[in-house]
């Protein structure tokens, strides 16, 4: 079965630069709504506020841009998370998600209405879809930003400042350094965002705006794949919803000691999280994960037991309002990001605290 | 019979044995202090491309992009099975984004015949994901990201399960398909110790011009050229000299590669200062974890 490579031609052709769009000032700011079952996901939510922050410092307007089948209906929600304008692509062929499919169609919004940023959830979608738009368009994308700003950058070469670009700023090498990149020259600046860095914004139910209905055409043969098969399980446990979360570490000891950890998640009516290496371990389920290859909380409440607070556990939980750590070693490193330090064994700690906090709710 | 496949693999710093004194004051990472390894879901791919051959026969090219060094992950392809190995090596290629590296690499995998193309999900030093979509698009081809599984290969058609986040999907498609292959697919084989006698001694042709000088380091420049073309010719002869290709090889157009073909640009880099908070120390005691719960709740953080 030894197939021929495709017969493209080996180098690009002036057509190739047409694909691309020019820098355009006034361009909104887009973010892509991606959607399932008629539900939005969480990602491009949490990137309302953000986007409309960065619109607000332009002066532009903010978009969501909606594909489905019989999607029309989310609009109002995305208007009500901050959108000036909902662009709605609806066809049955756009029913489920499918890279080329999509990637076809925004690629053709973008050419049409030619944004100057285009914002889409890390998401697992997402991160196999801007790829492929970013090599048609040959524009410029930023993987896994944890923040968004809107700056100057000087180049090096010829001193020339360009104004209001977007700072796309993500964590790279495993989390050790941070890079703020930018794109100048090649437009839209596009970035995909991690899921929960921002926080969740509350819909404004009075708010109004746009919405757009596009024209689309797709074929069949934009539905390369055939699905055969999908199972989704829910998540056992939403991390980014708890107000109070208890992690357990590598520190913990045992399965049957993570008990200590439920224990004092239950009596404060919070969840349970852990370190990669307490989920290696099997001391729960990878659900329940903490960090940059878990889940990313800001919670009221996050306490740490039993955990060293490598960089890649404080990237997911380092922005939690108040952090209390147990540590039986005091040079830890979790202790740097913690509001209250306890030094002392984990098995005589929790107990206390469960204790403790009985009493209280006794009291009251 | 049987499939050709395309493996591409990266050769990355071990991000994971990164401590303090690999980090620069500026906040770069000192690349030098950190072992250079073969991207951990390169060899998941590799594997993916071996486990085709061993089942149904065929040709796995692997090719690397990067400095003369990545010859080291090339022979390591050599040792665990791939046929042939392809060293892409240009100072002109220095500084290139994901952008430009997918335009390279799609210039290098046009010039073969190829069935399936396999890449790693992700490396461990860029940390993107992106190269393999944005290499599937310039081919033209469809891609299949997050694969955990080969399923089935028969006939010009793939069936494949690839992780959906929160689940999984199984999916079909026509050949010729680029894959990105997650750490989950299997458990990449070691080398093999016949192949590893064999392959040992297998170099780049800039690998041998690099030893020829350390060997001869009076000689001129001609003497250099004539000694390494002899040796070359000899590797040849044994099935030793691994493929090097520049960009005029691949006939790249140079306005997309490099510095020049890449729309992402870094403003500044720093490294993770971890940020020192008003932290106040709690006595392992009764009294002193009550005290703690009590302000919890003063300040409403506990209801
Ligand atoms: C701190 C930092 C941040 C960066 N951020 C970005 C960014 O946000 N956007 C951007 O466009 N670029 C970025 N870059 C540049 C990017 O890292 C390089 O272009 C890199 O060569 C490819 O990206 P990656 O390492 O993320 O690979 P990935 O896309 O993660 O690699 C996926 C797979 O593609 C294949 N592959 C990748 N590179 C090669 C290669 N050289 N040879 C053969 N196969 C290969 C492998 O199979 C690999 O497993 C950044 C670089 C640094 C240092
Ligand atoms: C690319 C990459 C991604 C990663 N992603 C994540 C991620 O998403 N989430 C994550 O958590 N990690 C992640 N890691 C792993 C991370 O680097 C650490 O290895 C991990 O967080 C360590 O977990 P730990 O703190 O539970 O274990 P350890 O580092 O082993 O720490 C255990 C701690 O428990 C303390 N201890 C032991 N006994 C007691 C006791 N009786 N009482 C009190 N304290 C005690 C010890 O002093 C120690 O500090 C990632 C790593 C890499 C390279």
């Amino acid at each position: 079965m030894v197939g021929q490579a495709p017969p493209y031609d080996i180098r690009y052709t002036n057509d190739e630069i047409r694909n691309m769009i020019e820098v355009n000032r006034k361009g909104e700011v887009w973010v892509f709504a991606e959607q399932h079952n008629e539900q939005i996901e969480d990602t491009p939510i949490e990137l309302m506020s953000k986007a409309r922050h960065l619109a607000d410092t332009l002066g532009v307007k903010l978009a969501a841009v909606v594909l489905g089948n019989g999607v029309k209906d989310l609009a109002t929600k995305l208007i009500q998370y901050g959108a000036d304008k909902v662009y709605v692509a609806e066809h049955p062929l756009l029913r489920t998600y499918q890279t080329n499919s999509y990637a076809k169609v925004i690629y053709d919004l973008i050419h049409k209405h030619e944004p100057q940023i285009v914002l889409y959830g890390a998401t697992i979608a997402g991160r196999d879809l801007a790829p492929r738009i970013a090599s048609a368009i040959k524009a410029g994308l930023t993987a896994d930003c944890t923040d968004l700003q809107i700056g100057d950058h000087t180049t090096v070469k010829d001193k020339k400042i360009h104004k209001n670009l977007l700072f796309q700023i993500r964590p790279a090498f495993g989390g050790n350094i941070v890079a703020t990149i930018i794109n100048h020259d090649r437009w839209p600046q596009m970035a995909t965002v991690r899921e929960g860095v921002m926080p969740m914004p509350e819909p404004d139910v009075k708010r109004k705006g746009e919405i757009i209905e596009e024209q689309v055409t797709l074929a069949q043969s934009d539905l390369p794949l055939e699905i055969l098969e999908e199972h989704k399980r829910p998540k056992k446990v939403d991390l980014k919803a708890a107000r109070i979360i208890v992690a357990g570490g590598a520190g913990v000891g045992s399965k049957d000691n993570f008990k200590l950890v439920w224990d004092l998640a239950n009596c404060l009516g919070g969840a349970p999280a852990a370190t990669r290496a307490a989920v290696d371990l099997g001391f729960i389920d990878h659900d329940h994960q903490v960090g940059q290859t878990g889940t990313t909380v800001r919670p009221s409440l996050y306490i740490a037991v039993g955990i060293s607070g490598a960089i890649q556990h404080q990237a997911g939980m380092s922005q939690s309002q108040k952090i209390v750590a147990i540590n039986n070693d005091p040079d830890a490193p979790i202790f740097g990001v913690a509001h209250y330090k306890i030094i002392g064994d984990l098995n005589e700690v929790v107990p206390m605290m469960i204790k403790s906090i009985k009493e209280k709710s006794i009291k009251d | 019979m049987g499939y050709n496949c395309v493996v591409l693999i990266k050769q990355v710093p071990d991000t994971k044995r990164i401590t303090g004194d690999v980090m620069n004051e500026d906040g770069t990472v000192k690349r030098s202090a950190l072992p250079a390894i073969f991207n951990p879901e390169d060899l998941n791919a590799l594997e993916m491309a071996l486990q085709i051959k061993d089942k149904f026969g065929g040709h796995i090219t692997v090719i690397t992009m990067g400095l003369p060094a990545a010859s080291e992950i090339l022979r390591g392809s050599l040792f665990r099975g791939a046929d042939e190995a392809i060293l892409l090596t240009d100072r002109r290629c220095a500084a290139s984004d994901t952008l430009a590296t997918s335009y390279i690499l799609s210039c290098a995998v046009k010039r073969i015949n190829y069935d399936i193309v396999l890449c790693g999900r992700q490396a461990i030093d860029g940390d993107t994901a992106q190269v393999g979509p944005q290499l599937a698009e310039k081919l033209g081809v469809k891609q299949i990201t997050y694969v955990e599984e080969l399923t089935e290969l028969s006939g010009k058609t793939i069936t494949a399960r690839r992780n959906i986040g929160n689940g999984w999907q199984q999916v079909k498609a026509d050949l010729p398909v680029l894959l990105t292959v997650t750490g989950d697919a299997n458990e990449p084989r070691v080398a093999a110790a016949k192949k590893m006698m064999k392959y040992k001694n297998a170099l780049a042709p800039v690998e041998v011009e690099q030893k020829i000088k350390a060997e001869n380091p009076d000689a001129d420049e001609m003497d250099i050229k004539e000694l390494a073309e002899h040796k070359c010719g000899k590797l040849i002869e044994q099935g030793l000299l691994m493929k090097q290709w520049d960009l005029d090889a691949i006939e790249a157009d140079l306005s997309w590669c490099g510095m020049n073909g890449s729309p992402t640009k870094v403003h500044r880099i720093q490294s993770v200062v971890l940020a020192a908070k008003e932290t106040k120390q709690i006595e392992p005691s009764e009294n002193g974890i009550s005290d703690m719960v009590h302000e919890l709740i003063e300040d409403k953080i506990i209801a």
